[in-house]
């Protein structure tokens, strides 16, 4: 197999020449060249929406290019399936896992091989090992997928892609669900790789690993290509300057809590789902008033329930919720209660979920009624008042600058950051005195994420508890003031934002209470 | 993996993309050539297969609506004929609006047709029971109450079930049509009328009391529309405010949405689930009302007709909107009764109705693939060739 591959010396592993793609009337991709070298590892830098993924999905046979030609070891193809893509071996670590979890990992690698009738797992199990210690990475070939953490599932694909023999490699936001370890075992083994002669893409965000991994970046913003540097030739601010089209401030501003008040005491919750796993085992806790309580973990650790149950979405198993009013000091327990119980008690808790589109707001629905989502029941009248709702949506929308046609558009046609302004718009317009977010600037770009942040320290200042899960550490340490870790469900710990550091915080994701017992066990991976 | 020069440049033929917008009238104008791609084919099967001139068929299908000596006669004269088809369309229309806020709410009532044949029941009930002891008048507001009870208890059920079990409610209306049918055809068999004749011929024939009587001239007591037509409509605008302006339209909106964000707007989503679908059922039992009191006069097995299930047609292409119902019943209803001439004009098999009506249906179905997806052919593109 190896023998086939003839290095036509000097042309790029891919050429990528005026690809242009649309969608509708969306231009995903406008004339985009894109050149990847033999050995190098290039990061493909841009907001979300700037078409970075649906480039590389041209690349892996997802999309067919409108126009333009691809070239690989300099001559022209055609990819118009994964399987074209395989065989020009080039492979694609999608964000998310393309696994099946009822196989093991040999099984899920030679999936849609179809090279013989029988499965001869015994050799697939072989080249596995083999593929493992050539790079480092660790697989357990009988392992069913269900029983992966994320990270083996992540580790599963990429020695997927290389079974079937892959030499260019495309990895999508590898590090969204990864902690820092976890991180820095995964540019291990892309450093590896490179060392092996293999072309590596990693689309991504975050600045400060393409600081530290990649070889070269090229930058892409709204569909546009905006050139491509050399990483050692230039830093994070000049990246962002070309990510977002102007110079943007990274700076958090964190004013000092003013005379924080107890506002929320949660104490030994436990709360177990519809399908009987326990979720949040024994959380205790409590938010201030005049604070931003930061809550970090890997994806699923009960950030999500821990929020729904506050908000009186979950049935709480055991455990107790109590709500302080502001001025008297006055203790509620909100245990057992509906958001309309909530609310009735006179209780201004507003909450960004998660889910925007599928549990903040209604898609089909424009700004204005949207914005009664939580009011509509308001007067004595079988029908409902409009005319306030549509007044609150105009100041939304000049507020936050929301960029929307008007406001009788369907908050679905917006995209993410505007959907966002919305939901957090219309949730701190009703002065809440307990916030809770969930991962608010998920998939927004840089400057709609500052405007998020801003708009949190806002509330902060004027008295409200502040509950920010977030994803990004860099943010949260920036942001918070102090920070709560979850690790499966379960408190590690509470750490002081302002003197902890990335790696005790990561640790703690990982390893509960890794404080007080013994550190890491996790071996890293040397080149 | 050998053949890795085999990827050539070879270029797909069929681009199948999402249409993100577009305009209303373009949506239209794809549907209305959807008909006529549906009569240009039901064209050819009829001159295929049994010989007769497409154009003269479809001419008799606008006698089958408005009177074979509809031509010649004055505007108002060929109005009358077409009072039947007046009636029925209001008939389905007032079905299509009662399932509205069950769809809206992404409750899928399948169960029209039993929720009409319960309601048939229970008016035929009153009509059979009471005809000789109250005034005609007060007996049909009697029937119209037995018919909406029985209509709702049949929609509440399966909203029940749904609600605390979380049962499948498609499957659950749908198995309720079938105990509806054979409820009736118990009640056929026992009032059955005349006796051995396993059918309930026309009820109270002579003084005519629970029939819904003529009011303008032209009217018979077997076409009386308007009464029907005023009432439907009345309806008809009702839930076009109720959908759209009132707080439990808005309630039956978002939950239809999401129910994740209902609970999470503090709305009971067992409650409107409850609610909306007990409405629904109740305003198809209501229809099954009109047929007995409006239309049959009797009951039989075919009261429904698969009125509940052409209204979900009605109901899906005018998008839940009241208003645009209207033109859509108008239509198949005008289509059926053009088919139905077609077969007794030209002595074609009466099947052959269904089977034009089947090909309209899926053309004009098949025009919403058209609208949301834009499909286009590429045989000499060149692209990726240097």
């Amino acid at each position: 197999m190896e023998s086939t591959i003839q290095f036509n010396s000097g042309a790029p592993a891919v050429q990528m020449i005026d690809i242009t793609k649309t969608f509708g009337t969306v231009v995903a991709n406008n004339k985009v060249s894109l050149e990847i070298r033999r050995g190098e590892i290039l990061s493909l830098l841009g907001e979300n929406g700037s078409g970075k993924t649906t480039l590389m999905n041209m690349l892996s046979g997802i999309y067919y290019p409108d126009s333009g030609t691809i070239m690989v070891d300099g001559r022209p193809v055609s990819i118009r399936s994964p399987k074209d893509a395989f065989d020009l071996r080039i492979g694609m670590i999608h964000q998310h896992f393309k696994l099946v979890d009822v196989l093991t990992a040999a099984e899920n690698i030679i999936l849609g091989l179809n090279e013989k009738f029988v499965l001869d797992l015994k050799n697939v199990r072989k080249t596995v090992e083999e593929i493992c210690g050539r790079y480092g990475f660790t697989v357990d070939p009988n392992k069913k997928v269900y029983n992966m953490s994320v990270s083996e599932k992540q580790t599963l694909e990429i020695v997927k892609v290389l079974y079937r023999g892959a030499d260019i490699l495309i990895l999508d936001e590898p590090t969204a669900v990864l902690t820092p370890q976890e991180t820095q075992k995964l540019f291990a083994v892309m450093r590896n790789m490179k060392e092996d002669g293999k072309s590596i893409v990693i689309i991504t965000h975050k600045l400060h690993e393409v600081m530290e991994i990649s070889d070269r970046v090229a930058v892409l913003r709204k569909g546009e290509y905006i050139g491509d540097i050399a990483t050692k030739d230039t830093d994070p601010q000049q990246l962002t300057d070309m990510m977002v089209g102007r110079a943007v401030s990274l700076n958090i501003d964190r004013p000092d809590p003013v005379n924080p008040v107890r506002r929320l005491t949660v104490t030994g919750l436990t709360v177990i789902d519809d399908d009987g796993v326990k979720k949040l085992h024994n959380v205790s806790f409590a938010a201030m008033g005049g604070e931003i309580l930061g809550v970090a973990g890997i994806s699923g650790s009960g950030q999500k329930e821990l929020l729904e149950a506050i908000a009186g979405l979950r049935i709480i198993e055991s455990g107790d919720i109590t709500y302080y009013e502001p001025h008297t000091g006055k203790a509620v327990s909100l245990l057992g209660m509906n958001p309309r119980d909530i609310k009735r008690l006179g209780v201004r808790l507003a909450f960004v979920p998660e889910d925007r589109l599928g549990m903040g707001l209604v898609g089909s629905m424009d700004l204005a009624d949207n914005m009664m989502l939580k009011s509509y029941k308001k007067g004595r009248l079988p029908l409902t008042e409009r005319k306030s709702p549509k007044q609150l949506a105009e100041k939304v929308v000049q507020d936050l600058e929301v960029v929307t046609p008007s406001i009788s558009t369907p908050v679905r046609k917006l995209s993410g950051g505007n959907v966002q302004k919305v939901l957090v718009g219309r949730e701190v317009e009703g002065d809440p005195t307990l916030l809770l977010s969930a991962y608010a600037v998920r998939g927004l770009d840089i400057n709609t994420s500052y405007t998020i942040y801003r708009l949190m320290t806002e509330q902060k200042q004027r008295g409200a508890a502040v509950v920010y899960v977030g994803e990004d550490l860099d943010v949260l340490l920036e942001l918070a003031d102090r920070i709560l870790v979850l690790c499966s469900g379960q408190v590690s710990g509470i750490v002081d934002a302002r003197t902890t550091t990335k790696e005790e915080v990561g640790l703690l994701m990982t390893h509960l209470g890794a404080m007080q017992t013994e550190p890491a066990d996790d071996k890293e991976v040397e080149a | 993996m050998s053949n890795i020069r085999k990827s050539l440049v070879r270029e797909p033929i069929i681009h199948i993309s999402r249409r993100t917008d577009i305009p209303r009238w373009h949506g239209w104008l794809i549907r209305c050539g959807g008909v006529l791609a549906g009569l240009l084919l039901s064209g050819l099967i009829i001159f295929l297969f049994f010989k007769v001139n497409p154009i003269s068929a479809y001419g008799s299908m606008i006698n089958g609506v408005f009177g074979e000596k509809w031509a010649g006669k004055t505007f108002y004269d060929g109005f009358a004929y077409s009072f039947a088809w007046i009636r029925d369309t209001m008939i389905l229309l007032l079905i299509a609006v009662g399932l509205a806020p069950a769809f809206k709410m992404r409750f899928w009532n399948i169960g029209a047709e039993g929720q009409i044949l319960v309601g048939a029941i229970a008016a035929a009930a009153c009509m059979i029971f009471l005809g000789a002891r109250v005034p005609s008048g007060l007996l049909l507001v009697i029937m119209a109450v037995a018919a909406v009870a029985a209509g709702a208890v049949w929609g509440l059920l399966p909203a029940l079930a749904k609600s605390f079990w979380k049962t499948n409610e498609t499957l659950f209306t749908l198995m309720m049509n079938y105990i509806a049918l054979l409820l009736m055809e118990f009640f056929v068999a026992k009032w059955e009328d005349p006796p051995g004749s396993n059918s309930i011929s026309i009820i109270n024939r002579v003084d005519k009391t629970g029939w819904i009587p003529p009011v303008i001239e032209g009217e018979t007591f077997g076409t009386s529309f308007l009464v029907i037509t005023v009432l439907v409509l009345i309806f008809t605008t009702l839930m076009y405010v109720y959908l759209k302006h009132s707080k439990q339209g808005y309630e039956i909106a978002v939950v239809g949405e999401s129910e994740n964000t209902a609970r999470y707007s503090g709305i009971s989503v067992k409650k409107v689930v409850v609610r909306s679908m007990t409405l629904s059922s109740a305003i198809c039992g209501l229809a099954g009302f009109f047929i007995v009191a409006g239309r049959d006069h009797t009951i039989s097995d075919t009261t429904a007709g698969g009125r509940g299930f052409t209204a979900i047609i009605v109901a899906w292409l005018a998008k839940f909107n009241p208003f645009v119902m209207i033109l859509i019943a108008a239509f198949l209803t005008f289509m059926d009764y053009g088919a139905k001439n077609i077969a007794t004009r030209f002595n074609v098999p009466n099947d052959f109705s269904q089977i034009i009506t089947g090909i309209l249906l899926f053309c004009i179905l098949g025009c919403e693939f058209f609208i949301n997806y834009s499909v286009k052919l590429d045989f000499g593109r060149k692209g990726g060739k240097e």
